[in-house]
């Protein structure tokens, strides 16, 4: 049976025990997910990392959350205080109901009744989630615009650019996805990757795409530009302090996990074993597939916080340069690509014609990237010596020197 | 002043006179390389971290450390401060408040006529420095290698002669009490003095 049929015959007190038990996985994983980060990164910086609340300092981050609830709640006097007040509870709310359509698990029992751990399965699943988290961003400027404050304002303005920037490249990459499975179905995908291979192997430009543009719009290094904490002091939620602040971060970290979730549902098989170790999915009753679920999405969340350790944060125009310059056109080419590819395999055209395009795809690229490095060479030429700068140098103001020995 | 400063006359040269020659920049290294990056902060979880689990485990200090002062005594129990402020003079932070005193025959704290009554260092002001332990003439003053000196009230951090004097070992005894039978302030300098001598407690 399809998790579609089975989601179907849910009896409504499971429909709500399931939106509990989501709603749980999303917090309780915010909370090991902070604490997995800072053991990591520390490892990485030959550092130990929290260990002192709780064993191996498990339980630091639900110790900063009762400090951060006890701490004052300010609203700035300069602040829109209804929009202040909403920003937060829009951020965190949107990044929960992404999780709705995730499938977590295969078929499985629970409480006696034959389910999936999936809340609802959608026949535009991905498209909702990707309206949802472009909601979510709605919670980040308008934050950074009702703080009244000027660091905020740019944070919030550099989230919004970034994230129109970055969800058109993900938007994009999941064109080929769709069309390659046919769906837009979060369990129609990961049952057309179960019954061929899985779509990173397949897809892999979009998964690249995708895994890039996922880093972009989740706000996370080296594309933290909305609270560059060494430009923008903390960005959007510089003025945001208790609850509210705790919101913010429930939020960041409810979004990488979705983003996860995301990714490993789209391209890595989502809840399915890796090929070769399908005997597994049938152990526990099937409650052994959550396992290679969550494998895969911490497997994501440890790139996400690899790549913190590593890259240092990008300028802010190389940023845009790239998200318009590269994604998009090489996603846009890609999908042009793949969808030719399709329909000459639906048309039913030969072998020799399906290689030969691709080896025509493949001689285009190569041509155009050999241009363009020769037009770099050209530009990168160093002028000859000596010769007046072609911009204007202002002239200096009279320059006075200061006789340092010169006594009398 | 404005004999200092003179005016560049216009023949000399200025910025726009220098020929320009434009810098090369190095172009985007190659994908190994860039990606070196990452093996290096994924082989660091690997490495031995370096972090000392400080209330738990305290590593030694360098020997030589600047930290808490200590007011020295003479190996009779004397003690070394003669009261003379040099220190305070000394210290770059005004941290230092000395106040001298007379010895008298039934009061003899240190060897010589004067000793210090009243001695505080205000570690909120310390530095640190240590140049109050080079102006000491009598070595009274040292510093210790502790360094745990926080506290939750400033008064705490005023630190009395009490907080300060270096504890009373074996073969000393608590001033006040005359000096060693037969010896002078100079004996006490050379140190001549090695232990205190029965008489001394004696005659409380």
């Amino acid at each position: 049976m399809t998790n579609i049929e089975l989601i179907a015959n849910d009896p409504g007190w499971l429909i709500g025990l399931k939106a509990v038990i989501v709603f749980a996985i999303c917090v309780v994983s915010t909370l090991l997910a902070v604490w997995t980060e800072r053991r990591v990164l520390a490892k990485m910086q030959l550092r130990t990392g929290p260990n002192r609340v709780g064993k191996f300092g498990l339980l630091q981050s639900l110790a900063d959350g009762v400090k951060l609830a006890l701490k004052e709640d300010i609203i700035p006097t300069a602040a829109d205080k209804v929009i202040f007040i909403v920003a937060p509870i829009i951020a965190t709310s949107m990044c929960f109901m992404a999780f709705a359509v995730i499938p977590m698990t295969g078929e499985v029992n629970l409480f006696g009744q034959m389910t999936a751990l999936q809340l609802t399965d959608l026949p535009v699943g991905v498209l909702y989630i990707l309206a949802v988290t472009a909601i979510g961003v709605y919670g980040i400027v308008l934050a950074g615009w009702s703080s009244g404050s000027t660091y905020p304002l740019l944070g919030g303005l550099r989230a919004s650019a970034q994230v129109i920037s970055y969800e058109i490249a993900m938007g994009l990459s999941l064109v080929a996805v769709f069309i390659y499975a046919g769906s837009m179905s979060t369990w129609e995908i990961v049952d057309s990757q179960h019954q061929n291979i899985w779509n990173a192997v397949v897809l892999f430009p979009s998964f690249v795409i995708f895994v890039i543009s996922m880093v972009g719009e989740t706000n996370r290094a080296p594309f933290d530009l909305a609270e560059a904490e060494g430009e923008l002091v903390g960005g959007f939620h510089t003025e945001y302090s208790s609850l509210k602040f705790a919101l913010f971060f429930l939020a960041e970290y409810v979004n990488i996990v979705a983003v996860s979730a995301l990714a490993t549902t789209l391209f890595l098989g989502g809840y399915h074993a890796p090929p070769g170790l399908g005997f597994t999915e049938g152990w526990l009753g099937g409650w052994f597939t959550l396992f290679w679920f969550f494998i895969k999405v911490i497997g994501f969340f440890f790139i996400f916080i690899w790549l913190r350790g590593t890259l240092p944060r990008l300028r802010y125009d190389q940023f845009m340069k790239f998200g318009w310059k590269v994604l998009i056109p090489a996603s846009i080419f890609w999908i042009l690509t793949v969808a030719t590819l399709r329909i000459l395999q639906q048309e039913g055209a030969s072998q020799t014609a399906l290689f030969s395009f691709a080896a025509g795809v493949v001689i285009i690229v190569m041509a155009i990237s050999s241009l363009a490095d020769r037009s770099r060479q050209r530009l990168r030429a160093p002028k000859p010596e000596g010769e007046a700068p072609d911009f204007p140098i202002p002239k200096l103001p009279e320059v006075q020197s200061i006789n340092v020995t010169g006594g009398k | 002043m404005s004999d200092f400063i003179e005016k560049k006359s216009s023949g000399q040269a200025d910025i726009n006179s220098v020929p320009f020659v434009e810098v090369e920049q190095p172009g985007p290294a190659p994908l190994g390389r860039q990606a070196k990056g990452f093996w290096v902060t994924f082989s660091s979880m690997f490495k031995k971290n370096l972090t000392v689990q400080y209330p738990d485990v305290k590593a030694p200090t360098a020997p030589r450390f600047h930290g808490r002062h200590q007011l020295n005594r003479h190996p009779d129990g004397l003690e070394k401060c003669i009261g003379c402020e040099l220190c305070a003079w000394a210290c770059p932070a005004d941290a230092i408040y000395v106040e001298g005193g007379d010895n008298t025959e039934g009061n003899q704290i240190s060897p010589g006529e004067r000793h210090g009554a009243v001695y505080q260092i205000n570690y909120l002001r310390c530095i640190f420095c240590g140049l109050c332990v080079e102006a000491c003439p009598t070595r009274a003053l040292t510093m210790t290698n502790e360094y745990e000196l926080a506290d939750d009230k400033r008064e705490k951090l005023i630190f009395e002669k009490e907080d300060l004097l270096a504890p009373l070992r074996q073969g000393m005894l608590a001033p006040p009490h005359p000096m060693y039978p037969g010896m002078t302030d100079t004996n006490y300098y050379n140190g001549d003095v090695k232990e205190a001598h029965p008489s001394q407690g004696e005659t409380k």
